[in-house]
């Protein structure tokens, strides 16, 4: 089903891939950027609650 | 004895004028910076007379603008730095009278003054006589829709650091739609061709701008001052 | 009754939604853009003039309707912030900003790799293209602004400000291809009543809309959730929050 003519994309090609190339891997980005922010913060929360925990103590 | 809003703006509009003069060197800065970057172009490409003119209004635009915002950064700097900007705040009038009276002495000093020294970059950038007015008018209409955007620009980057880099990206983005017209403006006169569209294009936008650049630049201040 | 209003300004009620939500809109969009992708490129047929250049589209459109959706939601929630005071308003502005950003480039680069085959150039200085240049910049300015100043609250609000000013080039942008000559063609989708696009080519268009708005949502909730943490933090209930 997936010709030689689907991969040509009627000549079109060179065009046609590194579009659908580069949104997904800008999208593939967005993913892993946002969770490595959440990430981030999440540490710098415990972080935080940890200095206050132990100034308490 | 309260000091009216008109009074006040006055009062303002003419503290900066005075200002301005007593420096007679920071006032001529831009302008000279103005005249170098319009010879640069031509120096630097060695064009014909022809192609001179063909380049002519994106050049004179382009040297506008950022002569502009060399002068930009100082609309607010001083008196935020020694803190009078805060005691005008705090004053009765409302910090929009002050803002509109700092904003139009920062374009009677450098935009205005921008327009009248353009015949003289227009000779040597071989723009055509009968396209001067349009070349003027366009100016003074876009360095004023300029002084305005600078003004929101600058009040929310007054007091950082490396802020007039910061004031140039925010500046630039803003201030391209003008450069569009304005060169466009000038651009037709020099073909001839009628410039109604984009006289009135570009009046349009300094109208928008004036209105409601005032509120921005003054929301911007408070945010900055609080 | 607008007690749904009143929460969405509690951080813990705001990190607690944005942390349910998103399986559901990643989900979602999985299968949007699965479809549209795969109805897009196989089963719609090749177009008249363009031929399967024109399958760019189901990337391209829909990236830069986001790129002007997502400014519009960060000038929207900033402006919220600013009237109303509500410190999540500027959580969303400062999440939103990466994403559309990042979209803006996705529909210049698509935008310029469709034009080199069809227009004969990967690059024209006409209204639509400029001014959604001109959308980059603007975002790379406020991305640029809110870091700049040491009190992150005043940055907040800075922020906030130059994307208010700066959305009166998302109309411009819209409506650039009606107000002038523009090499760019004109709305094929929008037009009320008949869309000019056969369906077969239309519903895998829409789906990649609706799929990429979702992946918005999706990823907007997980980055709002790290703005939220970075402003409160100092709040009991983050304590419970980031052992979960």
């Amino acid at each position: 089903m997936i010709s030689d003519g689907f991969w040509s994309m009627g000549g079109y090609a060179r065009f046609v891939w590194p579009c659908f190339g580069f949104a997904c891997a800008v999208l593939a980005w967005n993913l892993w950027s946002a969770r490595g922010y959440l990430a981030a913060a999440r540490v710098r929360a415990a972080r935080a609650l940890a200095m206050t925990g132990s100034d308490r103590a | 004895m309260s000091v009216g809003l008109s009074e006040a703006f006055f009062l303002v509009l003419r503290r900066e004028l005075r200002l301005s003069f007593r420096r007679p060197d920071q006032l001529l800065q831009p302008l000279v910076f103005f005249l170098i970057v319009t010879t640069l172009f031509p120096l630097g490409l060695s064009v014909q007379l022809s192609l001179l003119r063909d380049m002519a209004p994106g050049v004179l635009w382009v040297a506008a603008l950022l002569s502009s915002l060399l002068s930009l950064d100082s609309l607010f700097k001083s008196d935020a730095d020694d803190g009078t900007l805060e005691q005008l705040a705090l004053a009765g009038q409302g910090l929009n009278v002050i803002v509109i009276a700092k904003t139009l002495a920062h374009w009677l000093v450098s935009g205005a003054a921008l327009v009248l020294v353009s015949p003289i970059v227009g000779t040597a950038l071989a723009i055509p006589e009968a396209a001067f007015a349009t070349m003027m008018l366009s100016l003074g209409l876009g360095t004023l829709t300029l002084s305005w955007l600078g003004a929101i620009g600058a009040g929310l980057t007054v007091g950082l650091k490396r802020g007039n880099v910061l004031l140039s990206l925010i500046v630039l983005p803003l201030a391209m739609p003008l450069l569009i017209f304005g060169a466009g403006a000038t651009d037709r006169a020099i073909s001839g061709t009628s410039t109604a569209g984009a006289l009135y294009l570009l009046a349009a936008l300094c109208v928008l701008t004036c209105t409601l650049a005032p509120f921005a630049a003054t929301a911007a201040l408070r945010i900055t001052l609080e | 009754m607008w007690t749904w209003f009143y929460r969405l300004a509690s951080p813990p009620y705001v990190y607690g939604v944005a942390a349910a939500l998103t399986p559901w809109l990643l989900t979602t969009a999985a299968i949007a853009i699965g479809y549209g992708l795969v109805a897009g490129l196989f089963f719609a047929p090749p177009d008249y003039q363009q031929g399967d250049a024109f399958r760019i589209i189901y990337v391209h459109a829909p990236s830069a309707w986001l790129s002007l959706f997502a400014y519009t939601t960060m000038a929207v929630a900033g402006a919220i912030a600013l009237i109303w005071r509500i410190k999540m308003g500027h959580a969303v502005a400062a999440a939103s900003a990466p994403i559309g950003a990042s979209f803006t480039l996705v529909a210049l680069v698509t935008g310029s790799l469709w034009g080199r085959p069809m227009w004969g150039t990967y690059w024209a200085w006409d209204p639509r293209l400029t001014s959604e240049l001109i959308l980059l910049f603007l975002y790379v300015g406020v991305m640029s602004l809110r870091p700049a100043f040491e009190d992150p609250g005043r940055g907040d609000r800075a922020a906030a400000l130059l994307a208010i000013v700066g959305v009166v080039n998302v109309p411009i942008i819209h409506y650039s291809v009606l107000w002038w000559n523009s090499l760019h063609q004109g709305a094929t989708v929008a037009k009320l009543g008949k869309p000019s696009m056969p369906g077969s080519m239309l519903w895998p268009l829409l789906s990649m809309f609706l799929g990429f708005m979702l992946f918005y949502g999706a990823v907007l909730c997980i980055r709002l959730r790290g703005e939220v943490l970075n402003r409160e933090r100092q709040a009991t209930w983050v304590r419970e929050a980031i052992k979960s």
